[in-house]
C-alpha cells in the first residue's frame, strides 16, 4: 500500500497522522481528532466561515479559489435541503495524493465534511470516490459506521441537536465527473455531463439545493485548521497561500512519492532536493507543474515557489499538485500526443468545441509524431486548441487545449523536426499511424 | 422489490432494497448499484439493466445511456481477473507502454481481449491514481505498482494459481 514520502523539508499537516493507525476511530479520536468538530459546534456558522477565511486556505483541487469565500456564498435562508460534497473523484494524470488521505486518515474526510456542513447548516454530505478506488469505499464505509456508533453523525450529533448524515460512494470511471458539475449528474444517477454556469452550486447545486463542492484533500485539510488555529496554519505557507500542500512527484525522478511541503516551496528545489533528481545524471527537460492540464515549464522557468499565484506568473498553474518531471531523453510530440490521447478519451462530448477539438488534436499529433504532417500542422494544432478555449460548459476543453498550446510554442522545433516524414527522431512508429 | 424475483443474491438484493433509502432520490443509486451488480454477476447482463431499471423506476434505456458513458461499466464478459494496465503520462514515462506489451504477450490476446479460458482480459486503461508509483496496474480492484516486466509476470502468475492453475 503507498505511503507518504518524507523529506527533512516536509510539514506534516494533513498527513500529520498517516502510519499512526488513525483509520481506527479510537485512534483518531486519541489524535486530537473530532476535536474541531467539536470546536465548531460552539462557534456556528459564521464562526466556522471567520476561521476558514483567516487560513488562506484554496481548493485543493486545482482552482485554488479561497475555500472560506466558497462556503460564504452559500445563502443562510433556502427553501431547498443544502448539501456538502466532498469531491475524491481524483483523476487528473499526475494526481495521487487524494488516495492517501482516504487510506491513512479517513475520519480527517469525515470531520471536514462535518464541518463544513455546519458552517452552512447543512444536514447531509456525500463523499465520491473514484472508482477506481474501490478499496477505499471499504474504508471511508468502516469510517462513517465509526461516526454514526460513537453519534458523531446522524441524529443529534455529540448531543448538539443537530442532525448531520454521510453517504459514500464511488463512480464508475470518468475524469469529466471530477468536475464540480458533472460530480452532482453523476451523484443524481446520471451521466456525468457538465452544467452551465451561473447559476454556481452554491445557489443550485446538488437536486437543486445550495450545495458546497471541494476536494478531498481541501476537506480533510479543515480539521487540522481548528486543530492548530488558522492564523498558525496561514503562516506556513505564502501570502494568500495558506498552509501545506500535497505534492505527487512523478516521471523520472530517483524519488517519486507523495510529499506534503509548505505552500511555495521552491519548484527546483522540490525536484533536484525533494525527489533527488533525475536518474542515470540526465537533463532536465521539462516540468508539467500541477497535473496534465497545466501549461509546460521549460528548465529555466522552474526557480518558482509552488503556489497559485507563482505558478500563475509563471505561465502555468498549480493544479491539482500533480509534478511531472521529463528528462532529456523524451519525446515532447508523444507527450503532447499521449495527453490528448486521454482527453479525447474524457471528453463527455457534451460540447462540440472539445469533442471535436480533441479529436482532430489527437488525430493530428499521431499524423504528426510518425513524420506525416506537413509545416502547416503545426499552426493547426496551435489554431484548434486555441478555438477550444473558454468555449465550453466546462474546463475540460481548456484542460486539453492549454497544455498543448505551451507544448507547441515552448518546443516548435521538435514539432518541426518531425515534418517532411522523417518521423519521430526518438522512437520507431508504427506505420498505421501514417493514415 | 420481493426477493423471490430478484436475479441477485439475497445479499445483493438487501444491499440494493437500502441503497435506494440512503438518498434523496432513488435515482442516485443507479452508478453504485450497477457497479455491485457487476461485481457479482461478471458483466451488465440485459436481465440486470432491467432489474436495476425497475429497482429505480426509470426505463432499461435510462440505465443504458448511463451504463455507456462510464468506462468501469460493462455490457459483455471480461476476465475472471481483468487486468488493467495504465499507459497515461506518468506511466508512459516509466515503461507503462512495455508493461502493456509485456502482457499482451503473457497473455497471448490483443487490448480489450479475453484469454481463452476465461482467466484474464487485458485493457490498456487511463490513469488509475498510481502516479508516484509508476508504472501501474490494476487487477479487478486490486493495485500493483513499481512495476517491471518481471513483477509484472508475478503477479498475472499469482492469479493464474488463484484461478486454477490453468493458462
Amino acid at each position: 500500500m503507498p505511503v507518504i514520502s518524507t523529506h527533512p523539508d516536509s510539514v506534516p499537516v494533513v498527513s500529520w497522522r498517516f502510519g499512526k493507525g488513525a483509520v481506527s476511530i479510537d485512534k483518531y479520536i486519541e489524535l486530537e481528532g473530532y476535536q474541531a468538530a467539536r470546536k465548531c459546534l460552539e462557534l456556528g456558522p459564521d464562526g466556522i466561515i471567520g476561521e476558514m477565511k483567516a487560513s488562506n486556505l484554496r481548493g485543493r483541487g486545482g482552482a485554488g479559489f479561497p475555500t472560506g469565500m466558497k462556503w460564504s456564498f452559500v445563502p443562510k435562508q433556502s427553501a431547498k435541503p443544502k448539501y456538502v460534497l466532498v469531491n475524491g473523484d481524483e483523476s487528473e494524470p499526475g494526481t495521487c495524493k487524494d488516495r492517501l488521505i482516504f487510506e491513512h486518515d479517513p475520519h480527517s474526510v469525515i470531520e471536514g465534511t462535518l464541518i463544513a456542513g455546519l458552517s452552512v447548516q447543512a444536514r447531509m454530505g456525500f463523499i465520491y470516490l473514484r472508482g477506481e478506488y474501490r478499496y477505499l469505499l471499504r474504508i471511508m464505509e468502516r469510517a462513517v459506521d465509526e461516526a454514526y456508533a460513537k453519534g458523531f453523525l446522524g441524529k443529534n450529533i455529540f448531543g448538539s441537536g443537530i442532525d448531520f448524515d454521510i453517504v459514500t460512494q464511488t463512480g464508475a470511471g470518468a475524469y469529466e465527473v471530477g468536475e464540480e458539475s458533472a460530480l452532482m449528474e453523476s451523484l443524481e444517477g446520471k451521466r456525468g455531463i457538465p452544467r452551465i454556469r451561473p447559476p454556481f452550486p452554491a445557489v443550485v447545486g446538488l437536486y437543486g439545493g445550495p450545495t458546497i463542492i471541494n476536494n478531498a484533500e481541501t476537506i480533510a485539510t479543515v480539521p487540522h485548521i481548528f486543530r492548530i488555529g488558522a492564523a498558525e496554519y496561514a503562516k506556513i505557507g505564502t501570502e494568500r497561500n495558506g498552509g501545506t500542500r500535497l505534492f505527487c512527484l512523478s516521471g523520472h525522478l530517483e524519488r517519486p512519492g507523495v510529499y506534503e511541503l509548505p505552500m511555495g516551496y521552491n519548484l527546483k528545489k522540490m525536484i533536484y532536493e525533494v525527489g533527488g533528481g533525475i536518474p542515470g545524471g540526465k537533463k532536465l527537460k521539462a516540468v508539467v507543474p500541477g497535473g496534465s492540464s497545466t501549461p509546460v515549464l521549460l528548465p529555466e522557468e522552474i526557480d518558482i515557489g509552488m503556489d497559485f499565484d507563482q505558478v500563475g506568473k509563471a505561465g502555468s498553474m498549480l493544479g491539482s499538485g500533480g509534478v511531472v518531471v521529463l528528462d532529456e531523453d523524451v519525446c515532447m510530440v508523444e507527450f503532447a500526443l499521449r495527453t490528448m490521447k486521454f482527453y479525447r478519451h474524457e471528453s463527455c462530448g457534451w460540447c462540440i468545441p472539445c469533442r471535436e477539438g480533441t479529436d482532430w488534436l489527437e488525430k493530428s499529433l499521431t499524423r504528426l509524431h510518425a513524420g506525416g504532417a506537413v509545416d502547416k500542422d503545426i499552426d493547426n494544432i496551435r489554431y484548434l486548441a486555441e478555438n477550444m478555449l473558454g468555449r465550453t460548459f466546462c474546463p475540460l476543453g481548456d484542460a486539453a487545449a492549454m497544455p498543448t498550446i505551451a507544448f507547441v510554442k515552448k518546443f516548435r522545433k521538435e514539432f518541426e523536426d518531425h515534418l517532411e516524414g522523417r518521423g519521430c527522431p526518438k522512437h520507431r512508429v508504427p506505420e498505421a499511424a501514417l493514415v | 422489490m420481493s426477493t423471490a424475483t430478484t436475479i441477485f443474491s439475497p445479499e445483493l438484493a438487501a444491499r440494493f432494497d437500502k441503497l435506494v433509502t440512503l438518498y434523496p432520490v432513488k435515482r442516485s443509486a443507479l452508478v453504485p448499484m450497477l457497479l455491485y451488480a457487476q461485481d457479482e454477476v461478471g458483466y451488465l447482463s440485459d436481465a440486470v439493466v432491467a432489474e436495476v431499471a425497475e429497482r429505480i423506476g426509470i426505463t432499461e434505456l435510462d440505465v443504458r445511456n448511463v451504463i455507456s458513458y462510464y468506462s468501469l461499466l460493462r455490457t459483455k464478459p471480461a476476465g475472471k481477473y481483468h487486468v488493467q494496465v495504465c499507459t497515461n503520462i506518468c506511466c508512459m514515462l516509466r515503461g507503462g507502454n512495455e508493461i502493456l506489451e509485456h502482457c499482451k504477450k503473457s497473455l497471448g490476446v490483443a487490448n480489450k481481449g479475453v484469454t481463452a479460458d476465461g482467466v484474464f482480459s487485458l485493457e490498456e486503461v487511463e490513469c488509475i491514481g498510481a502516479c508516484s508509483w509508476a508504472p501501474a496496474a490494476q487487477v479487478n480492484y486490486d493495485f500493483h505498482e513499481n512495476l517491471t516486466p518481471e513483477s509484472m509476470d508475478k503477479v498475472l502468475a499469482e492469479y493464474r494459481a488463484k484461478a486454477g492453475g490453468g493458462k
